[in-house]
């Protein structure tokens, strides 16, 4: 079985081992330490670290598609607010009428725009599985419908980067008009409870932890059955030398179709479980520089490593929150500082640091650092 | 009546000779000095009866001051001192003291008691006379911009008191477009208030106006009882509504080629380092804003002087921007060779630093740039059309640049060796053409180019941190869209897709538009994967 296999993977044993172990030593200590201990996780932080495992199970659906596909996806915020979005309505529609006007059906923001009634895209988002096929089904049926277009016709390349980036920059415009009713410039906010737990306690904001830590988990898990799978192997074939691929008689264009997808799904995933946990979700997800900087993760910690991904992810997102705490204005410096020196000194990230060391331990085609940044044809 | 002559030229030469000789005769004889002072006089001892016939007389007199006098009247600020009858206009009321004036020669006649004054009367049926008086006074004036101003603001205002006397104004030699004007109001005069003979005439009078008073004077009549002037002021409103019609569409596209050429001002430095290197530089959005700030700083150079400083700005913003550029090819994108997807990341890692920089270094919030002069204002075309200027100036600017561009790709050395490098690198360099030594220039040249956009982009936006961002996606967009390294397709393009965009603009509102220009291009990039003018032949390979 594809899924299977991965877990016969010693370098997925040891991530999961480590992400496990992660997950249950913040969880005790939250629980067990007394408040006010020095070993003590606050509940912020637990909801802190849970924010960086929903970044990190995103950087892992981008480096799917970069890693293993060649396609730089300068858009992936914008699946992430999908999901994100999806979440936040279902979470909208739970708040009842406890919200400042009082409406039972109509979240306040519409009440505060006069609409008398649910448009008919919010029909359904009260039913927690409905929302949840939606967290999955709208980005993924955003990625089918664009991905076709795109593969199709053959746009790869820088081409495809720009197009992703002006896909989300034209959804952030979209939903920063009122008239989307998906509350406009504020976005969605004020949420009560998820399915019948109160998100403002901490042991709901625990069990989201670990559901993000499953969820990563597992996300993981399918990513790494892809990308070893026969499957994997094409588009691996297809990120080095896509005319080549074709021309041996593979259809690369459903092939790019499928793992864009899957990843898409993933990433709305992720949004999913970041809303209940930030509280609040608005267009700025949809920023081009939002969707850049999920690139940049996967860049520090290594391209095609997927846990170079997450190593990436959560070591950039720590260091956001440290710089934007201590000095804000000096954050961008990094960030811009960190994109020129991650891709001019550190092409392989920090997985290909640890990789040298090791030396190809497996045979694993994808992993022993054979990766060429692109074959000569498609650089041309 | 030689002396008033005299005074009334208005030869500056002689001015402080004639003031002391009117002082002079203002001491000796007070009467028969000045028929000015008579008329004044008259004004000031008229009953209410006779006020009119007072102000009639002034303005019959022909007098040049007759204009100053009726509008200190009309502001309260003619005054009869009680100890000399003499009449002054009263300069500064503030205070126990008003300062006063003579209002024959304008001297100042140092400040007196208000007590000593008396205020020469008027009320507010005067008042409302007074104004089309003056209006008529400047009809009458020897300065075709009053004449045009003071016509302009008759439109729709035009009474029974005015009407003989525009009559007679019609009959003497007037520049066309004051004639046009008063012919209009005089028309809508008549078709509210003449017979039915007149309103015909006025209709056909108006039928050439797009002024929106000659269009209210129109619906009006076709909502009134004539029903023959009614069904002919509706077919007018018919013809007018197609002459609008044609205006907008005409202001569409103007407005159209301006954001378009803004676009391709932004775009084609882009093409240039896009279809030479295959790079895509993500800081070349923040290389415009270098330009704009490079105007700001030449302004804040040369204060009081903002056209010189934008003249120069545009080789100082050229040079900063491109190198700025080399400097970042330097750096960051000779390291990146054969990579283009690392290349655009570490260039994006550029662009914020430089915004960050900008925000640290000057001042996160927007700079003003000083539009000069000879740039603002608009050009009126007609009632419905006006052209500013700054928005040609820019289109003018585009143009230029894209001709030098094309002069150097076409005509120079420089320019055969960058398209030999663009179709075949490898070739090229066999053949003895130093590709990096190309690069560079081209970056530079590339990046000067931003800088320049950046000039033109600093008179009519905000300068600020943020200007490189809001433009860099567009101009990915026109870059996509009219193809790589083909500098017509990005003019092509840059232009279809202002105009498309201010066509949507209107009926779908600002951000809808931008969202539908970038589907539709999502959409055309199907049909085109490689733009409007893809390259052919072995160099399109990749």
């Amino acid at each position: 079985m594809w899924l299977t296999r991965p877990l016969q993977e010693r370098s997925t044993q040891v991530f999961l081992g480590v992400l496990f172990a992660a997950v249950a030593l913040v969880t005790l200590l939250h629980l067990i330490m007394p408040e006010g201990h020095a070993l003590h996780v606050s509940a912020y932080t637990v909801t802190l670290l849970g924010k960086y495992l929903c970044y990190a199970l995103l950087a892992v659906a981008v480096d799917l598609v970069w890693g293993y596909l060649g396609i730089l996806s300068l858009g992936h915020g914008a699946f992430f607010a999908l999901g994100g979005y999806a979440m936040g309505m279902y979470l909208m529609r739970q708040i009842g009428d406890r919200g400042t006007y009082g409406d039972p059906v109509l979240p306040d923001f519409m009440v505060f725009l006069n609409w008398d009634s649910l448009p008919w895209y919010w029909q359904g988002f009260d039913m927690a599985w409905f929302a949840f096929i939606m967290v999955l089904l709208a980005p993924g049926l955003l990625a089918l419908v664009f991905g076709f277009l795109a593969f199709r016709s053959r746009v790869t390349g820088v081409y495809l980067s720009i197009i992703t980036q002006a896909l989300t920059f034209a959804l952030m415009l979209a939903f920063f008009r009122n008239e989307m009713g998906f509350g406009g410039n504020n976005g969605l906010t004020d949420f009560r409870d998820i399915v019948g737990f109160n998100l403002r306690t901490d042991a709901t904001r625990l069990g989201l932890f670990i559901a993000t830590g499953i969820a990563l988990a597992v996300g993981y898990v399918i990513c790494r059955g892809i990308v070893t799978s026969k499957l994997g192997r094409v588009s691996i074939a297809c990120r080095d030398a896509e005319a080549r691929t074709r021309f041996l008689g593979y259809r690369v264009e459903w092939v790019q179709l499928f793992v864009f997808v899957v990843s898409a799904m993933l990433a709305g995933v992720a949004g999913a479980l970041y809303v209940p946990q930030v509280g609040i979700i608005n267009p700025s997800e949809f920023s081009p520089l939002f969707s850049i900087e999920i690139v940049v993760w996967v860049a520090l910690g290594g391209r095609a490593t997927l846990y170079g991904a997450v190593i990436g992810a959560i070591l950039v997102n720590y260091a956001k929150t440290v710089f934007t705490g201590v000095m804000p204005d000096a954050w961008l410096f990094a960030l811009g500082g960190l994109f020129v020196l991650v891709t001019v000194f550190l092409p392989k990230g920090i997985a290909g640091l640890l990789q040298k060391r090791r030396k190809q331990e497996d045979d694993d085609p994808t992993e022993n650092g054979s990766y060429k940044p692109q074959s000569k044809e498609a650089s041309a | 009546m030689g002396i008033s002559r005299w005074l009334a030229s208005p030869c500056l030469k002689r001015l402080g000779l004639t003031v002391l000789l009117a002082l002079a005769f203002i001491v000796a004889s007070p009467v028969k000095a000045d028929p000015g002072q008579a008329l004044l006089a008259d004004l000031a001892d008229a009953s209410p009866r006779q006020i009119d016939a007072a102000i009639e007389a002034i303005v019959d007199s022909g007098d040049p001051r007759a204009r100053d006098w009726l509008d200190a009247y009309g502001n309260n600020r003619l005054s009869r001192n009680k100890n000399t009858g003499q009449v002054v206009e009263v300069l500064r009321n503030v205070g126990r003291n008003w300062t006063i004036a003579d209002p024959l020669t304008g001297d100042n006649l140092g400040e007196i008691s208000r007590r000593e004054l008396d205020r020469v009367n008027i009320n507010n049926a005067i008042r409302g006379k007074l104004e089309g008086v003056l209006a008529m006074l400047d009809l009458y004036s020897d300065d075709p911009e009053v004449q045009e101003n003071a016509a302009e603001a008759m439109m729709g205002k035009v009474n029974n008191s005015v009407v003989n006397p525009l009559n007679k104004l019609l009959e003497r030699d007037l520049p066309g477009p004051v004639r046009n004007r008063i012919e209009e109001s005089v028309a809508i005069y008549q078709l509210e208030q003449g017979d039915s003979q007149a309103r015909v005439e006025a209709i056909d009078v108006l039928t050439g106006s797009l002024h929106s008073n000659a269009r209210a004077a129109l619906n009006n009549a076709v909502a009134g009882d004539d029903p023959a002037a009614a069904a002919r002021a509706k077919q007018a409103l018919v013809s007018i509504e197609q002459k609008l019609q044609m205006n907008r569409v005409a202001e569409t596209l103007y407005f159209g080629l301006s954001l378009g050429s803004v676009l391709v001002l932004a775009a084609i430095g882009l093409a240039i380092t896009f279809g030479v290197m295959g790079v895509i530089n993500m800081a070349h959005g923040e290389l415009i804003m270098l330009g704009a700030y490079t105007t700001w700083g030449m302004q804040q150079l040369l204060p009081g002087q903002p056209g010189l400083a934008l003249i120069l700005s545009i080789p100082a913003g050229f040079l900063v921007a491109a190198l700025a550029g080399i400097a970042i090819e330097r750096s960051v994108i000779q390291h990146l060779k054969g990579r283009p997807l690392e290349t655009l990341l570490a260039t994006f890692g550029v662009s914020l630093i430089l915004q960050q920089l900008v925000r640290t270094v000057i001042s996160p919030l927007n700079r003003s740039v000083t539009t000069p002069e000879w740039m603002s204002g608009s050009l009126v075309i007609n009632d419905a059309l006006s052209l500013t200027l700054n928005r040609m100036y820019v289109i003018g600017f585009a143009l230029v640049v894209f001709a030098g561009l094309m002069l150097i790709m076409r005509k120079t050395r420089l320019g055969l060796e960058v398209r030999a490098v663009t179709q075949n690198r490898a070739m090229a360099r066999s053949m003895g053409i130093r590709a990096t030594r190309v690069d560079i220039l081209t970056f530079g040249l590339g990046s000067g180019v931003a800088g320049l956009a950046g000039v033109a982009l600093s008179q009519i936006t905000n300068v600020g941190p943020n200007l490189g961002q809001n433009y860099i996606i567009d101009s990915f967009m026109v870059v996509v869209f009219g193809g790589v390294g083909n500098l017509w397709g990005t003019l092509l393009a840059g232009l279809s897709l202002g105009t498309i965009n201010q066509i949507l603009e209107p009926w779908a509102g600002s951000v809808l538009a931008k969202i539908m220009v970038l589907v539709l291009i999502i959409l055309f990039i199907q049909k085109r994967p490689k733009g409007l003018f893809p390259q052919k032949g072995r160099a399109a390979e990749g």
